[in-house]
């Protein structure tokens, strides 16, 4: 094995640079070292002028997503052995407004997140002091792995849909409005559904697939969407069919 | 520019959202805001793993719960503190269950309890081994079910306004765009986490740089306990990635290089096939850590690139189990060791993990500083003691949270107002201070990197699981040194946009100052308790030190001062820690 990489980082800075510019470093290149590990070497001893996101380095805090040869990917999960022998492009997350070098401006998904009300509602709360609200294992099953999302952004990043209008809600905040609406103890879903089936809801997705291929925690947020899909059609059959109180 | 709200907290993990919610359910008039330097749901909170205990099953009660923290405290936590916790504990977790955590369940529908070391009975709550993750997510999207609760996303704070005994506010950058400003409040929450970054080892994120201790520190307020650092014992080599203790709790082994169960050996009981309560593998952190030392000593670890280890055999538990129970186990070691647990031994070895000390607080989550709260790692109520259990930190986020978010919410609608004078001065010297700081280093001669790497290496060397006069007063030495090197530290970044170099330096900065912390208490500390092992003085010292260090910084440069605060006991009289027997 070669002792040494290169990573061709993106390096972007508002008000010098007026586009990207791609600028190579050699790193280590070692067993169990992560992309992330490289990046935080150039910062360290190469080049303290590089800025990227980063925490825990175990792939839980959603920070680290960037596009490495063209694929979204978490970097703290993604290996340089495995892009052996290089070089291993590094760009900022694709369908974001560049921050600056590696850092993308998310606000987009952090505004879209409340308008799915990703929250318990509830009819009648009942006080704490009543216990639990009983779910067995199965129920707990059919939203599991909607709750799984780490807002890594790698969805929007992979998403032809996004890309093309930045209006839809997209993957992840679709897949967590669907985390709630099939967990047994809500009953928030008709709060839900204007927006889910809005025209920048699940109605724009036309269902490439692409972001539950780029998803690292196997949220699939692709069945999420079609799901709904399924449910809003019914709903809707429903309503054309039955007079309002029957509904 | 300066901004007003009547409760800050700074820190949006799983206490100072909790915290942030218990402020806005106790008053909603107040305008309350959570200032994050990562987004709320990257907090590190989302990494803890195994799960939160509070009592829920017939066979356990308060007391045991009470009993098992202040034995594994090696009697240094505060009873009533303690008491207030088990009590509140399984409320809160319930409240978290009414907000949608999806705790992992009993085939009856009821929130299902693990076992957990130090722990005699099962009481741990769990949403598989992805607790901290449910927890703080669930948490996070409750919280944006409250309109009104202002955010500063990535937002840094550098240092806390206050005059006259009294704080007002904080002055914090925007990282996105390098803006300075002014946030004063009426009450403001300390909720910034742990410090483990000042280890070169440890199972915390980038994030855990101990800012608030050092920001309360650097106000007046004492810093309490800080030689108490946890190892946990089973970290993944090179990464640190934290092995739960789920996984021995769930009937995992310690192996050392013989296949030998080596914990018979150090008073923590005799081996049996599944796992028994308080013993073996279900002993408490510091003594099994201990044990690690012991076993290296005797060469009984096995020799890896990136030093010593011992083995976790979770084979015997299968597929099954495993996948059920442990999942996040498995994909780590798969993803970040090559190895697959159900038919391959998990390299582990000991890691830095937790700090009992924080800020001084009382049982409401108040300081000595009029109007400063602080709850969650970060503080020191105590009811961790001298070593914390596995388990109690989450919901001691829970309950404390809540405790200082009602505490400081009473306290802004009883004294908000006007805001002096010299604290809008303090803000603006701040704010040029930063200024400065973008600029000041531009002929820095030394690497950021350099003396973060020298600091963790003084640190491991001279505070780690065995420590001695001799250790730390050399580890004294060599921060005093680094600090003077730290005055002519580079930041070749001067922009101002998401520049990441100068958030390295105040950190940097605040690691240095609760390092000496930590290396001060420990050396005025001549006893061995909990995870205070110093060789020069092995035994416990109950005559000496049943008491609280409590450091304050001294105004006059680095100087420093300890105090001693007698713990409170309220129904378990110092007495001997037993495990396995
Ligand atoms: C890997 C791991 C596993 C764990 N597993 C368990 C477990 O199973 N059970 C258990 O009980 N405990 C566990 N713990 C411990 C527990 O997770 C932590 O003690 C707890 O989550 C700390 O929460 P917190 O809210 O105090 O801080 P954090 O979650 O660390 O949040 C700190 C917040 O403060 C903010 N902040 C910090 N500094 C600044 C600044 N200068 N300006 C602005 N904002 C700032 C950060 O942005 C962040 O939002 C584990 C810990 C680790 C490391
Ligand atoms: S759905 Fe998957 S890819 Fe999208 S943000 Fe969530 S975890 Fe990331
Ligand atoms: S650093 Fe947290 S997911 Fe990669």
């Amino acid at each position: 094995m070669a002792d040494q990489i290169t990573l061709e980082v993106a390096r972007y800075r508002p008000g010098l640079d007026t586009e990207p510019v791609m600028q190579s470093y050699q790193v280590p290149l070692r067993e169990h070292w992560a992309i992330l590990d490289g990046l935080t070497y150039i910062k360290d001893h190469l080049d303290g002028t590089l800025s990227f996101r980063w925490s825990c380095r175990m792939g839980i805090c959603g920070s680290c997503g960037m596009t490495v040869n063209g694929d979204p990917q978490l970097t703290c999960a993604t290996f340089l052995t495995d892009y052996a022998p290089g070089p291993v492009r590094v760009e900022p997350l694709r369908n974001f407004p560049v921050v600056r070098d590696l850092v993308v401006d998310i606000g987009d998904f952090m505004e879209k997140l409340p308008t799915v009300k990703p929250w318990m509602i509830r009819d009648v709360d009942s006080p704490v002091e009543e216990g639990e609200y009983l779910q067995t294992p199965e129920e707990l099953d059919e939203y599991k792995q909607f709750s799984m999302c780490i807002n890594c952004m790698l969805c929007y990043s992979a998403c032809p849909v996004y890309a093309l209008d930045p209006s839809f809600v997209g993957p992840a905040a679709i897949a967590l409005a669907q985390r709630y609406n099939l967990d047994s103890r809500d009953e928030g879903a008709a709060d839900r559904d204007d927006v889910l089936t809005s025209p920048e809801g699940i109605w724009a997705c036309t269902f490439v697939g692409e972001c539950s291929a780029a998803c690292p925690k196997d949220v699939d947020p692709a069945a999420a969407i079609q799901r709904y899909k399924l449910t809003a059609a019914t709903q809707a059959v429903k309503n054309f069919l039955l007079p309002r109180g029957a509904r | 520019m300066s901004a007003f709200h009547d409760v800050l907290v700074i820190g949006g993990g799983g206490a100072g959202l909790r915290a942030a919610i218990a402020v806005a359910e106790t008053n909603p008039r107040l305008r309350v805001a959570i200032v994050s330097k990562v987004y709320p749901m990257r907090s590190h909170t989302v990494s803890a793993e195994g799960g939160a205990a509070g009592v829920a099953a017939d066979d356990d009660s308060l007391d045991e719960h009470a009993y098992d923290t202040v034995s594994g405290s090696d009697w240094l936590c505060d009873q009533d503190a303690v008491e207030a916790f088990v009590a509140e504990a399984p409320r809160e977790l319930l409240r978290l269950e009414h907000w949608g955590c999806p705790w992992s369940r009993q085939p009856d529908g009821h929130t299902a309890v693990r076992a957990f070391g130090g722990m005699k009975k099962k009481r741990t709550w769990f949403a598989a081994d992805r607790t901290g993750f449910h927890m703080l997510h669930t948490l996070f999207q409750t919280v944006l079910s409250f309109p009104d609760v202002v955010r500063y996303d990535e937002w840094y704070v550098t240092k806390l306004l206050v005059d006259n005994g009294r704080t007002y506010g904080v002055v914090a950058i925007e990282l996105a765009t390098g803006r300075t400003e002014t946030i004063t409040a009426s009450a403001v929450i300390v909720c910034t986490g742990g410090c483990g970054r000042v280890y070169p080892f440890t199972t915390n994120a980038n994030i855990k740089t101990g800012d608030g201790m050092a920001l309360a520190y650097r106000a007046g307020a004492p810093l309490k306990d800080m030689e108490f650092v946890q190892y946990h014992p089973t970290g993944l080599p090179f990464t640190g990635i934290l092995i739960t203790e789920a996984a021995r709790a769930e009937g995992g082994w310690l192996l050392n290089k013989d296949g030998y169960r080596y914990l018979q050996d150090y008073d923590l009981g005799i081996p049996e096939p599944t796992p028994v309560m308080r013993s073996m593998e279900l002993g408490p952190r510091d003594r099994l850590s201990q044990a690690f030392v012991h076993e290296f000593d005797k060469g009984r670890t096995i020799d890896t690139p990136y030093g010593p280890i011992v083995h976790l055999d979770l084979r015997h538990l299968g597929a099954e189990l495993i996948d059920a129970k442990l999942p996040f186990v498995r994909e780590l070691c798969s993803q970040y060791q090559n190895i697959d647990p159900v038919t391959e031994l998990v390299p582990v070895r000991p890691v830095v993990h937790y700090m009992m000390g924080g800020i001084h607080t009382d049982i409401h989550g108040a300081t000595p500083i009029q109007g400063l709260y602080a709850a969650g790692e970060v503080a020191c109520v105590s009811i961790n003691g001298a070593n914390r259990l596995g388990s109690n930190s989450l919901p001691e986020c829970l309950v404390f949270g809540t405790r200082a978010g009602r505490a400081a919410a009473v306290f802004a609608g009883q004294y908000g107002g006007a805001i002096p004078p010299a604290i809008l001065a303090q803000g603006r010297d701040e704010e040029d201070r930063l200024e400065r700081e973008l600029t000041r280093h531009a002929e820095g001669r030394e690497r950021i990197a350099d003396i973060r790497t020298e600091m963790q290496t003084a640190m491991e060397n001279g505070a780690g699981i065995y420590r001695d006069g001799d250790s730390l007063a050399k580890a004294a030495d060599e921060l005093q040194e680094l600090r003077l090197r730290f005055a002519d530290a580079a930041v070749d970044d001067h922009s101002r946009t998401f520049n990441t170099e100068l958030v390295a330096l105040l950190e940097l900065s605040f690691m240095l100052d609760v390092a000496e912390s930590i290396i001060t208490c420990a050396l005025q500390r001549e006893e061995s308790r909990g995870a205070h092992q110093r060789t020069d003085f092995p035994a416990r010292d109950d005559e000496g030190y049943l008491a609280h260090s409590l450091v304050y910084r001294e105004p006059d440069r680095h100087g420093r001062r300890v105090q001693y605060l007698p713990v409170t006991i309220t129904r378990w009289p110092p007495g001997e820690r037993v495990y396995g027997r």
